[in-house]
């Protein structure tokens, strides 16, 4: 199993907002909805490879800056065209009020 | 905008190549100038979120007031069929109709006019079929507008290919061929039929829902044909179908601003999209896409969020034309210059507070003929 990775403190990320991860040459979203919980994705849009953190973090969605389509940020799914592809997640969790995610 | 599609195949042979497959397409891939990297405006993140923020209620508002007139003028000109005082009626319903829905269309395409999606979902089907739009085919259309926006070869919705045809585009104020050509689209999605730019631009697997669609808007509009031949009157055809003829000049006297007279090949929305003023009708019926580089560089904003965001970016913009009117006047001679050479386009000019333009992609446009 892969190690833990500190990302921020819970609180450099708004509630219901992401924030750009770069770590290991690699690009992440780090989210945290509204109840607190943090989750990770991917980056970069399954579609054209715009990075997410740019985007609109609405319920459990994240809407893609480019082109508006949507990801189930929670479990990766597409919502709306032109998003067709998953996005992938990894277990992201708070220690001491450290968000930290398993890559 | 409308009217790109078909354009294409109806080019004097000297214009340039805007199809999706041909050597422009490859020179673009090769050049750098597909799915690149776009200049944007800074703007805190705070300021954007807030931006964003999707809300039901102004959509609500203007849908029910835009169904409201829809009705109220509909019956107004059934009720006084035959006389001249139903001319009033149709001349509202077809704007309503034939114009108003290509904004519809538009932003509910984009998913920002509602929070609610099967809201945007359900007005964007009803405005399609109004504009006569495959909905699935102008959704993956108007994405690779956005990403790759008047770049010659790979955006399938550049309204005015150089060297412009101006006859055709004043024609197109009344909807011809226009909508003629819309609907042999729809008739050959419809037979499951796709153009090379079409699946260029449409992955295989949404074809299906392509072709249903094209077959329902097909088949109302045939039913409405039927109609009108059975009982022997146009009020058939007045209320489905022809305002797209004789109400669509507002889309497309608006339509053709967006990039008309500007730049191609360039990866700065400052200078190949057009913002300006207009009255508050024409922002209701077009839903203020008159900020017109304010949304290429944030399609997230919606509509009603536009003037806040052109008010918050204009220190980086180019100014925004003043009128309706003032915008034409710089238009118009720079297409009657491009009949003859196709290089040339309107310089845009940025404020001294805005950020310069990055001049390697500025000088792009008049070299690739
Ligand atoms: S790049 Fe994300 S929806 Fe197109």
């Amino acid at each position: 199993m892969a190690d833990w990775t500190r990302v921020c403190a819970l609180d450099d990320i708004d509630e219901e907002d992401v924030i750009r991860f770069d770590h290991d040459g690699r690009t992440f979203a780090v989210y945290r909805d509204l109840d607190g919980g943090v989750y990770c994705t991917d980056g970069l849009c399954t579609h054209e490879q715009v990075h997410l953190a740019d985007g609109l973090v609405m319920d459990d969605t994240i809407e893609c800056p480019k082109h508006n389509g949507r990801f189930n940020y929670k479990t990766g799914a597409p919502l709306r065209s032109p998003v067709c592809v998953a996005l992938a997640t990894y277990p992201a969790r708070v220690v001491d009020g450290e968000v930290e995610v398993q890559l | 905008m409308t009217l790109a599609d078909t354009d294409r195949h109806s080019r004097p042979r000297a214009a340039r190549d805007y199809s999706l497959t041909g050597p422009q397409a490859r020179a673009a891939i090769e050049t750098g100038l597909a799915s690149a990297e776009w200049y944007h405006s800074d703007i805190p993140r705070k300021a954007m979120k807030d931006l964003m923020r999707r809300k039901d209620g102004p959509a609500l508002r203007d849908t029910a007031l835009w169904i409201g007139l829809l009705i109220l003028s509909a019956l107004g000109g059934i009720a006084t069929w035959g006389t001249w005082a139903t001319v009033p009626f149709w001349a509202v319903y077809g704007v309503l109709y034939g114009s108003a829905c290509d904004s519809r269309w538009h932003e509910c395409g984009h998913g920002t006019a509602f929070r609610t999606s099967w809201m945007n979902d359900a007005v964007y089907v009803l405005a399609s079929f109004m504009v006569m739009r495959n909905p699935t085919s102008w959704r993956w259309s108007h994405a690779r507008h956005h990403t790759d926006t008047i770049i010659v070869g790979r955006d399938p919705e550049i309204a005015l290919m150089r060297p412009p045809n101006l006859a055709r585009k004043s024609l197109a104020f009344i909807g011809i061929p226009d909508v003629f050509e819309q609907f042999w689209i729809l008739a050959r999605n419809a037979a499951g039929r796709f153009s090379a730019d079409e699946r260029d631009y449409i992955p295989e697997s949404e074809r299906p829902k392509a072709i249903r669609w094209a077959r329902v808007f097909v088949a109302i509009h045939l039913a409405a044909v039927a109609g009108a031949l059975a009982t022997g009157s146009l009020l058939p055809l007045m209320l489905i179908g022809g305002p797209r003829i004789y109400g669509c000049w507002h889309m497309v006297m608006t339509g053709l601003l967006q990039h008309g007279g500007l730049a191609e090949n360039v990866l700065d929305h400052r200078l190949n999209s057009r913002s300006l003023h207009m009255n508050p009708v024409s922002r209701w019926i077009y839903w203020n896409m008159n900020y017109h580089v304010e949304h290429h560089m944030f399609p997230m904003v919606p509509y009603h969020a536009l003037p806040r965001l052109h008010a918050l970016i204009k220190h980086d913009l180019p100014p925004a034309n003043s009128s309706l009117l003032d915008a034409y006047r710089e238009m118009i001679p720079a297409l009657i210059r491009q009949r003859h050479a196709p290089g040339h386009h309107i310089p845009k000019a940025l404020p001294p507070t805005a950020q310069p333009f990055r001049a390697e992609f500025h000088a792009l446009d008049g070299e690739r003929q």
